[in-house]
């Protein structure tokens, strides 16, 4: 256990025997939250839509269970969470709730006995919406079959498992509070603004975390490590930032899996393929117009490796070599990509950006981007894994980021990502 | 003059780059993902554990895709290149390998005894009827090349990848549909004949027309995998 886990673990105990004195702090809905899919006028229709929106499903439905029943297993730092049965079973689901319930849930961050829930459940974003979309997306969950399936219990280490100790967490980093519009800003803002930070609950991967979980800042979406990729911030340029894309190349990536040579691979192609690309399309829009309205940072690249290191040298210069062998049949000699087939590397910032976790799963893993209605055939990337060992990868990697500010890649980067499940 | 140059060059570029393009624009391009455990165009690799995929009948091949999805099959790499694709391109994906004809190697020389060798050729034709073990011709082909479109052939796949298939299916951890006439079948093996059956198939050349033929599965056994899959 590193010293940081450590404090983290002590600092959680402290709070937790501290903060039941102090309460939540709920603030009131203003009535100026932005109306999403207000054409459905059926309540379970458009609960539907929101669940779908929300992706839900993503995390209530084990590989090849039931839709909703739960049961996937989220691997976090503080363990292993099972996404709970939330089909209207009276004995293992949510048959027994009321609209009360759920939105003491989504809003609360409360269980039906009032136990605080673990915030691996985005109530952190989910507080932000409409007491209208909640009975939605109720009314939604109650037409499902009841599927009977029993809920398994988390497996936490000590002392996260200590479920009452999450009152100081909540005192610290949870305030429950509907969605407040920005009158400085327009409507298709303020909407991406419900979608993004609310309902999309975007911020539940693309924000940094401190040593406890929270969100460090909502205002800058900073990126950090999740489901063992990372995911990259939505407010740097050389991340993840839409700033310089135009305003239909950002729509086509969120809808289509892959735009303007980049492609979304892990988490994130799941996330497209279940929910983003079946969105409507002002709703896609509205989440651009919010994302490339984020204020943009440029934080200071971390020091570049002395170029007289000869080890680092030796690393860049065997990783040319492998690259030729391995990767330049398709993606060019140069790096340049061979479109349709494969993207550039050189200068495609999925590889200079300084965290290498990901670029290191898709050489060990390769992966296709997802298919959606626009690209219903995409190309793959060859799994690795068996083929190049964790040096080479390193190599290949440092060969590829030579001209930028990245960190140096270490075969030990490369290796702890050869544990863990796959996403 | 520079005009004219620069003309020239962009007609020339355009006429190298489209072909380029239509020549990626392919199946066998975006079934390169594959090679890497598969071979060249899934014709297996000299020394690996991955099956042999070209030329296995397509209704297979569909079905083992989605097995990987559902769990039937556990395989994380498998299931996670094919989770977040629609069954069309699975579909797709299934004939691609299906219809690729291309040679065999010659099967590597066994390492087990002749009298393993002998068991295992005698389980693969007759069965054990003792104990009521149907023959794999019975289902797979007389010439064990398979049927179409559903029935995959056994020849030319490796030893391990055979033995493991089949104490997968002991064990539980490979599945297909119900009823899973294979279970029954491999339930019925121990050790010794898991390794006398797997090592005979894998020392067995193909014969000139490896093809899987349509026909009919003589078993007597109720097999869901048989059914078109849905």
């Amino acid at each position: 256990m590193t010293r940081s886990r450590v404090a983290a673990a002590l600092l959680f105990a402290l709070l937790g025997t501290a903060a039941v004195l102090f309460g939540d702090r709920p603030t009131g809905d203003n009535g100026d939250a932005p109306q999403i899919a207000a054409d459905i006028a059926d309540p379970v229709a458009r609960g539907a839509y929101l669940a779908l929106a929300a992706n839900c499903r993503g995390c209530h439905t084990a590989r090849a269970g039931v839709a909703y029943a739960g049961g996937r297993a989220i691997p976090t730092p503080f363990g292993t969470f099972y996404a709970p049965n939330i089909t209207p079973d009276d004995d293992t689901g949510i048959g027994r709730w009321d609209a009360d319930d759920f939105w003491r849930a989504l809003h609360e961050g409360r269980g039906d006995g009032g136990e605080p829930l673990y915030p691996v459940f985005p109530y952190t974003h989910y507080t932000k919406l409409t007491r209208r979309d909640a009975d939605a997306m109720f009314a939604y969950l109650r037409s499902l079959p009841a599927e009977r399936r029993e809920n398994r219990g988390h497996a936490l280490r000590f002392p996260y498992d200590q479920r009452w100790m999450l009152a100081g967490w909540r005192a610290l980093f949870f305030t429950p509070g509907v969605y407040a519009a920005d009158a400085d800003r327009g409507a298709q803002w303020n909407r991406g603004a419900y979608l993004v930070q609310g309902l999309g609950h975007c911020g539940a991967c693309h924000e940094a975390r401190n040593a406890l979980g929270a969100i460090r800042s909502r205002e800058h979406p900073a990126g950090g490590i999740v489901l063992d990729w990372y995911a990259p911030a939505l407010d740097v340029a050389r991340e993840a930032g839409l700033h310089d894309w135009t305003h239909e190349q950002a729509v086509a990536l969120l809808r289509d899996g892959q735009a303007n040579g980049a492609s979304t691979l892990g988490p994130m192609a799941e996330v497209v393929h279940d929910s983003l690309q079946h969105l409507e399309a002002e709703d896609l829009d509205a989440m651009v117009t919010y994302l490339q309205a984020l204020p943009a940072r440029d934080p200071a690249p971390s020091p570049p490796a002395p170029a007289t290191d000869a080890t680092i040298a030796a690393s860049r210069e065997r990783g040319g070599v492998l690259y030729r062998d391995h990767c330049a049949d398709c993606h060019g000699r140069r790096a340049e990509g061979r479109s349709p087939a494969a993207p550039a590397l050189a200068g495609n910032r999925a590889l200079t950006m300084d965290s290498a976790v990901n670029p290191i799963r898709a050489i060990l893993y390769g992966g296709f981007a997802p298919g959606t209605h626009a690209v219903p055939e995409p190309f793959g990337m060859p799994p690795f894994s068996a083929e190049l060992d964790d040096q080479q990868i390193a190599d290949i990697l440092n060969w590829l980021r030579r001209d930028s500010a990245a960190a140096v890649v270490r075969d030990y980067d490369v290796r702890r990502q050869r544990t863990g499940p796959l996403w | 003059m520079k005009a004219a140059l620069r003309l020239l060059a962009a007609v020339v570029l355009t006429a190298a780059c489209a072909p380029a393009r239509a020549e990626l624009d392919t199946m066998a391009q975006r079934m390169r993902a594959c090679e890497t455990c598969h071979g060249d165009r899934g014709r297996a690799t000299p020394d690996g554990y991955f099956p042999r995929i070209a030329g296995k009948p397509a209704g297979y091949l569909y079905a083992q895709l989605l097995h990987f999805r559902s769990g039937r099959r556990q395989h994380a790499q498998m299931a996670y290149l094919l989770d977040r694709q629609t069954p069309a391109y699975l579909m797709r994906m299934a004939t691609y390998f299906a219809t690729l004809d291309l040679p065999y190697p010659a099967p590597p020389v066994p390492q087990a005894s002749p009298a393993v060798l002998a068991r295992g050729a005698a389980l693969v034709r007759d069965g054990d009827p003792g104990r009521r073990l149907p023959a794999c011709t019975d289902c797979h082909g007389a010439a064990l090349t398979g049927l179409q479109p559903a029935v995959p052939g056994l020849l030319g796949l490796p030893q391990d990848y055979l033995a493991a298939q089949l104490g997968a299916w002991r064990s539980g951890t490979r599945k297909a549909r119900e009823p899973d006439c294979m279970a029954t079948i491999a339930r019925q093996l121990d050790a010794g004949d898991i390794e006398a059956i797997s090592a005979w198939l894998a020392a067995q050349p193909l014969p000139r027309d490896a093809h899987a033929p349509a026909g009919e599965v003589h078993g007597t056994l109720h097999c869901g995998s048989l059914e078109p899959t849905r």
